[in-house]
C-alpha cells in the first residue's frame, strides 16, 4: 500500500491505494468521499474533473495524486456551499446556469482560475478559458453571464 | 413464498434506510424519510398516489416522471401548489421512485408536464374540490362561500377556516382523480406562470448534489464490465493471471458477460485495463445488418424493406407524374448520420441483490419499465424490486444507464453485495444505443405562379418493434439471459410531411429490417433530420419561386398561432424581405448569409420558428453560426426561464448535432469512442440566442424539451446557402465538407 499525504481544501488529508500512481480524480471521490468532482472522460477531454492545483486549473483524471503532494488541491467543496456559496457560484445560482450540472462543477473550477488572474474578463476570455469543458445540455449561455456577472462586467444581467 | 406486504416493507425500509445515512439535511432530489411513504397508493387514477398532506400543512408529491436537468422539480411544484394553493417551498418531492411514485411512463417525449404535470394538476385539482366538500361540512357554509388560501380552508375574503390537515384528521383522500375537477383560472395564479429558481441549482454549483454516481453502501464493491472487441462477441478465453497482480480483484463471468469487482474503484479500473481476454465473432443480435460505415446511405436504400407505410396522402399528384408544360420539377435527397446521446457522465448505476429483494439506484428514465425487467430476470415479484431514480448526467433519450442498472444487479446476485458499476468513456460512446441514420427523398412540382403543384416525401428509416417490453440490454444477450428482441427508436416518422398547404401531397415511409446498429430514442427522435428534410426543401422551391422564404412560408400557412409565431420570429430578427441566395460575393473570404426553419411538432402540439445568422470561410469552410432568434408558442408556460433553457439546450445540442456529429464504426463496432473522435461544440462556439416566447395561459402546456432541436438543422443550411449559394443536404457540416461544397465538389 502507498500512502499519500494531500493538502485539499486546507486540511491535510492521506490516501492509502495499491497503486501509487492512483489519479487524483479517484483519491478525492473514492477515498476522500469528495463527489462533487466528476468523472467524465477519464481522458482530460471533457474537463468534468476539474480542480485547482496551486490555482491553476488541472484535469484530475489524468493526474497522479502524488505529482501534487506538496500543493494546495481545491476541490468545488472548497469554494462555498448552497446556504453560502462562493461570489463565482452565487452568479451561477442568479443566471441558474446549470441543466444537469453535471459538468457544472469543472467549468465553476476553470472559470474560478480565470477570474484570479483576469478579475475582469471579456466575452471572448470566458469562452476561451472555458474552451476545454465540454457541456451537453446547452447551458453555455448562462455559464457565460454567470461568469460575467461575477465579475461585475457588463454582459452579465 | 410470498412474504407478508408488512415484512417486505421492512425489508424495503431497511435496504433503503442505508443509503439515507449517508445524506444530509434536505435535499433537493432525495427527501429525508422517504420511505415512511412505502405502502401508499400507487394507482395513477387515485389522487394520494400524487400528494401528501402533512399535520403541519406541508405536502410531499409523487411523480413518475423525473428532472433531467429539466426543472421538473420547480414546475411540478409549481402546479401543485397553484391548484392546493400551498406555496412551492412547502411542497416535497419524490420522483421515479417505483416503490413511491405512479407510474406515468418514461419520461420522454417533452411530456414530463403536459401529461406527467397535467396528471398532477388534474390530482391536485381533485384534492382542492375534496377540501372544499370538507371544509363546508366543517365550516357549516356552502362551498361556494369558501376558498383555498396558504393551506386552509376559509370563508372567502377572510377567517381563519380551518386547516387541511385538520380537515382530513390525518387520513388520505381516497378518491380517484377526477378529470372534471376545475383548474384555477388563470386570472389567480400566483405561481404558474413565474420564473421561481430550481431548488437543486444551489447544490449542483457547489459540488452537494449527489448524482448516482455518488451513491455508496456499506460493502458496496465497484466494477467494470469486460466488452468484446467486437459487438455481440463470444467469450472464449478470460487469462486470470493477467490480474493476478492486483489486490482484492475477481471477476464475474456468466456466458459472454464478464465483469471486474474490486473494493476501490481505482482497482477496478487498473484490472478492467489489465485484464487479458479472446473474443470471436458471435451471431448478429436481431435487427443488426451490415455494417458498412462509408456506404450507410446506399446500404439503407437498398436493405429489406418490412412494409411501407403512407403518413400523409391527399389531393392530385399528377403534376409530379407528368408535369405539364412550364412546370418545373425539384428532388433532393437529404441524409442524418447515426449520432451518439453523449451524455457527459458516462452511465453509472448501483443494485443491492439480496436473495428475495432487491434495490437498484439508477438514473434511468424508466424506472418502473427497469425494475419490472430487473423482476423478470432476477426471478422476483415485481413489487420485490425497487429501482429509484437519482440523477445522471444529462441523457435526452434513453442512453446507457438501464443497461448499467442491469448490470449492476446481475453482477451484485453474483458477488452477493452492493455493486456499482461505472461505465467508460469508451464504453459510452461505443455501447450507448445510438439515434438512428435517416434517409430522406424530396420531390416537388412547382408550376408557373411559383406555386406547390405537388409534394413527395419518401423516408428510410429502421423499423421499431411494435410493443418492445423494453430496450434489449447488452448484458441479457451477453449471458445468454432470455429478453424480447427488437428496436427502439421512438416515433422516428413524423414530420416528414410539410405543414404547408400544396396542391397534392404524398409522404412514405419505407420501414427497413435492419440497422447496423442498436438504437433508442434521442431527443425529438426523427423530427430533427425529417425537419431538416422539410424545411431545407421549403427553402429550395422558395429560391427556385425567387420567393422570401419568410413570405412562401406565410402564404401557405393555416394555422394562426403558426402565422404568428413564424411573424415574431422574423420580426425580432430584423428581417429583410428577399429571395435567398443574396447576392454572394465570390472573392469574400467570408460569407454571410440569414436563414429560417419553422415547425408545428408533431403537427398538433409545439410551434417554433427560428431564424439564424451565419459566417462561413471560404478557405476552410468553417461555419460559425453568430445568431439565433427563436420564437415559440408551447401553449401555458409553468415556468417560463425553465422553458427558455431547455430551448437554449435543444438549440446548443442541436448546432452541435448538425455542424460536427457522425457516429463512425466499423465491421465489429464503434470507433469513435471518444470527444476527439466524436467532437461536440464548444463555448468558443456558441451564438447569441434571441427569444420571444408566448406565454398562454388559458391553453394547455404543450412541451418544450424536444421541439426547438428540430428546426436548428434547416435554418442553419437555409442561412449557409443564403450566404454562399450552396445547399448542405447531408449532416454533419464540417468544414472539409462544406470546403468540397463550396469548391462545387
Amino acid at each position: 500500500m502507498a500512502k499519500l499525504s494531500l493538502r485539499v481544501n486546507g486540511s491535510p488529508r492521506e490516501v492509502e491505494s495499491a497503486d501509487p500512481d492512483i489519479p487524483l480524480l479517484y483519491a478525492l471521490r473514492d477515498h476522500l468521499g469528495l463527489t462533487g468532482t466528476h468523472f467524465g472522460c477519464g481522458l482530460a477531454q471533457c474537463g468534468a474533473c476539474t480542480v485547482l492545483v496551486g490555482g491553476r486549473p488541472v484535469r484530475s483524471c489524468v493526474t497522479p495524486a502524488r505529482a501534487v503532494a506538496n500543493q494546495d488541491v481545491t476541490t468545488i467543496e472548497g469554494l462555498g456551499t448552497p446556504a453560502r456559496p462562493d461570489p463565482l457560484q452565487a452568479a451561477f445560482i442568479a443566471e441558474q446556469a446549470a441543466q444537469c450540472g453535471f459538468c457544472t462543477a469543472g467549468i465553476v473550477m476553470s472559470a474560478k482560475a480565470l477570474l484570479a488572474t483576469t478579475p475582469r474578463p471579456t466575452r471572448q476570455q470566458v469562452t476561451d478559458a472555458l474552451a476545454g469543458n465540454l457541456c451537453r445540455c446547452g447551458s453555455h449561455d448562462r455559464v457565460v453571464r454567470a461568469v460575467l456577472r461575477a465579475a461585475g462586467a457588463p454582459g452579465g444581467r | 413464498m410470498r412474504l407478508s406486504r408488512r415484512a417486505f416493507l421492512a425489508g424495503l425500509t431497511a435496504t433503503g434506510g442505508a443509503l439515507v445515512v449517508g445524506f444530509g439535511p434536505a435535499r433537493a432530489q432525495t427527501v429525508p424519510n422517504a420511505d415512511r411513504f412505502l405502502g401508499k397508493s400507487l394507482a395513477p387514477d387515485a389522487v394520494d398516489s400524487y400528494l401528501v398532506i402533512h399535520a403541519d400543512g406541508s405536502v410531499t408529491i409523487f411523480t413518475g416522471r423525473v428532472d433531467l436537468g429539466t426543472g421538473h422539480r420547480i414546475s411540478m411544484r409549481q402546479i401543485a401548489g397553484e391548484e392546493l394553493d400551498v406555496a412551492p417551498e412547502r411542497i416535497a418531492l419524490i420522483e421515479g421512485d417505483s416503490a413511491l411514485t405512479p407510474n406515468q411512463g418514461a419520461t420522454g417525449g417533452s411530456y414530463g408536464v403536459a401529461r406527467g404535470g397535467s396528471q398532477l394538476r388534474q390530482a391536485a385539482a381533485t384534492a382542492r374540490q375534496a377540501l372544499l366538500t370538507l371544509g363546508a361540512a366543517k365550516l357549516g357554509r356552502p362551498e361556494a362561500d369558501l376558498e383555498l388560501a396558504d393551506g386552509r380552508v376559509r370563508v372567502r375574503g377572510g377567517g381563519a377556516g380551518a386547516g387541511y390537515a385538520e380537515l382530513l384528521g390525518d387520513k388520505p383522500f381516497n378518491v380517484k382523480l377526477d378529470p372534471k375537477a376545475p383548474f384555477k383560472a388563470s386570472d389567480r395564479f400566483r405561481f404558474i406562470g413565474k420564473s421561481l429558481p430550481r431548488p437543486d441549482v444551489p447544490e449542483k454549483v457547489t459540488g452537494t448534489h449527489r448524482y448516482v454516481h455518488d451513491v455508496t453502501l456499506p460493502g458496496m464493491v465497484h466494477a467494470r464490465v469486460i466488452r468484446p472487441s467486437m459487438d455481440g462477441g463470444v467469450l472464449t478465453a478470460v487469462d486470470e493471471a493477467s490480474i493476478g497482480h492486483l489486490p482484492g480483484v475477481r471477476t464475474i463471468r456468466q456466458q459472454n458477460f464478464l465483469a471486474v469487482v474490486a473494493d476501490r474503484e481505482w482497482d477496478a479500473v487498473r484490472a478492467a485495463t489489465a485484464l487479458k481476454t479472446s473474443w470471436m465473432p458471435g451471431p448478429p443480435a436481431a435487427g443488426i445488418g451490415t455494417r458498412d460505415h462509408a456506404g450507410l446511405y446506399d446500404g439503407m436504400k437498398a436493405a429489406r424493406v418490412v412494409r411501407d407505410q403512407e403518413i400523409a396522402k391527399r389531393g392530385d399528384l399528377t403534376a409530379l407524374a407528368a408535369p405539364p408544360a412550364g412546370t418545373r420539377t425539384l428532388s433532393a435527397e437529404y441524409r442524418w448520420p447515426f449520432q451518439t446521446h453523449g451524455s457527459m457522465g458516462p452511465s453509472c448505476a448501483v443494485a443491492d441483490v439480496k436473495a428475495d429483494r432487491a434495490t437498484i439506484w439508477s438514473s434511468s428514465q424508466g424506472t418502473h419499465n427497469l425494475a419490472g425487467t430487473c423482476a423478470r430476470v432476477l426471478g422476483l415479484e415485481r413489487p420485490r424490486v425497487r429501482v429509484i431514480y437519482m440523477d445522471g448526467a444529462g441523457s435526452y433519450g434513453p442512453n446507457g444507464n438501464d443497461d448499467a442498472g442491469m448490470e449492476a444487479a446481475l453482477i451484485s446476485k453474483a458477488v452477493g453485495k452492493p455493486v456499482r458499476v461505472q461505465w467508460s468513456r469508451q464504453e459510452e460512446h461505443g455501447q450507448d444505443p445510438k439515434g438512428p441514420a435517416q434517409l430522406l427523398q424530396l420531390r416537388a412540382a412547382v408550376d408557373p405562379d411559383g406555386q406547390v403543384a405537388a409534394w413527395d416525401s419518401q423516408a428510410w428509416l429502421p423499423m421499431a418493434t411494435a410493443n418492445l417490453p423494453h430496450l434489449p440490454l447488452l448484458s441479457l444477450d451477453a449471458a445468454g439471459l432470455p429478453q424480447t428482441p427488437g428496436r427502439s427508436t421512438g416515433l422516428i416518422y413524423q414530420n416528414i410531411d410539410p405543414p404547408y398547404a400544396v396542391g397534392g401531397l404524398n409522404a412514405v415511409v419505407h420501414w427497413l429490417a435492419e440497422a447496423p446498429l442498436r438504437t433508442s430514442a434521442f431527443r425529438a427522435p426523427g423530427k430533427v433530420a425529417n425537419t431538416f428534410a422539410v424545411e431545407s426543401f421549403t427553402d429550395e422551391i422558395a429560391a427556385l419561386a425567387k420567393v422570401d422564404p419568410v413570405e412562401f412560408r406565410l402564404r401557405r400557412l393555416s394555422n394562426a398561432r403558426g402565422v404568428e409565431v413564424l411573424r415574431r420570429c422574423a420580426a425580432k430578427m430584423g428581417w429583410q424581405p428577399r429571395p435567398s441566395p443574396g447576392p454572394v460575393n465570390r472573392s469574400a473570404a467570408v460569407l454571410t448569409g440569414r436563414g429560417i426553419a419553422y415547425v408545428h411538432y408533431k403537427h398538433d402540439e409545439t410551434i417554433v420558428a427560428m431564424g439564424m445568422e451565419v459566417a462561413v470561410e471560404r478557405a476552410t469552410g468553417k461555419i460559425r453560426v453568430t445568431r439565433v432568434v427563436c420564437a415559440q408558442d408551447c401553449g401555458l408556460m409553468i415556468n417560463p426561464d425553465c422553458v427558455q433553457a431547455q430551448l437554449e439546450g435543444n438549440i446548443i445540442q442541436t448546432i452541435s448535432r448538425t455542424l460536427h456529429e457522425e457516429v463512425v464504426f466499423d465491421r465489429d463496432r464503434v470507433t469513435s469512442l471518444d470527444w476527439a473522435s466524436y467532437p461536440i461544440l464548444t463555448f468558443v462556439e456558441v451564438p447569441a440566442l434571441e427569444f420571444d416566447l408566448i406565454q398562454r395561459l388559458d391553453q394547455p402546456p404543450l412541451g418544450v424539451g424536444e421541439a426547438a432541436s428540430t428546426p436548428v438543422p434547416a435554418a442553419l443550411a437555409n442561412a449557409v446557402f443564403d450566404a454562399t449559394g450552396v445547399r448542405l443536404r447531408t449532416v454533419p457540416f464540417r468544414p472539409e465538407r462544406v470546403k468540397a461544397a463550396l469548391a462545387g465538389g
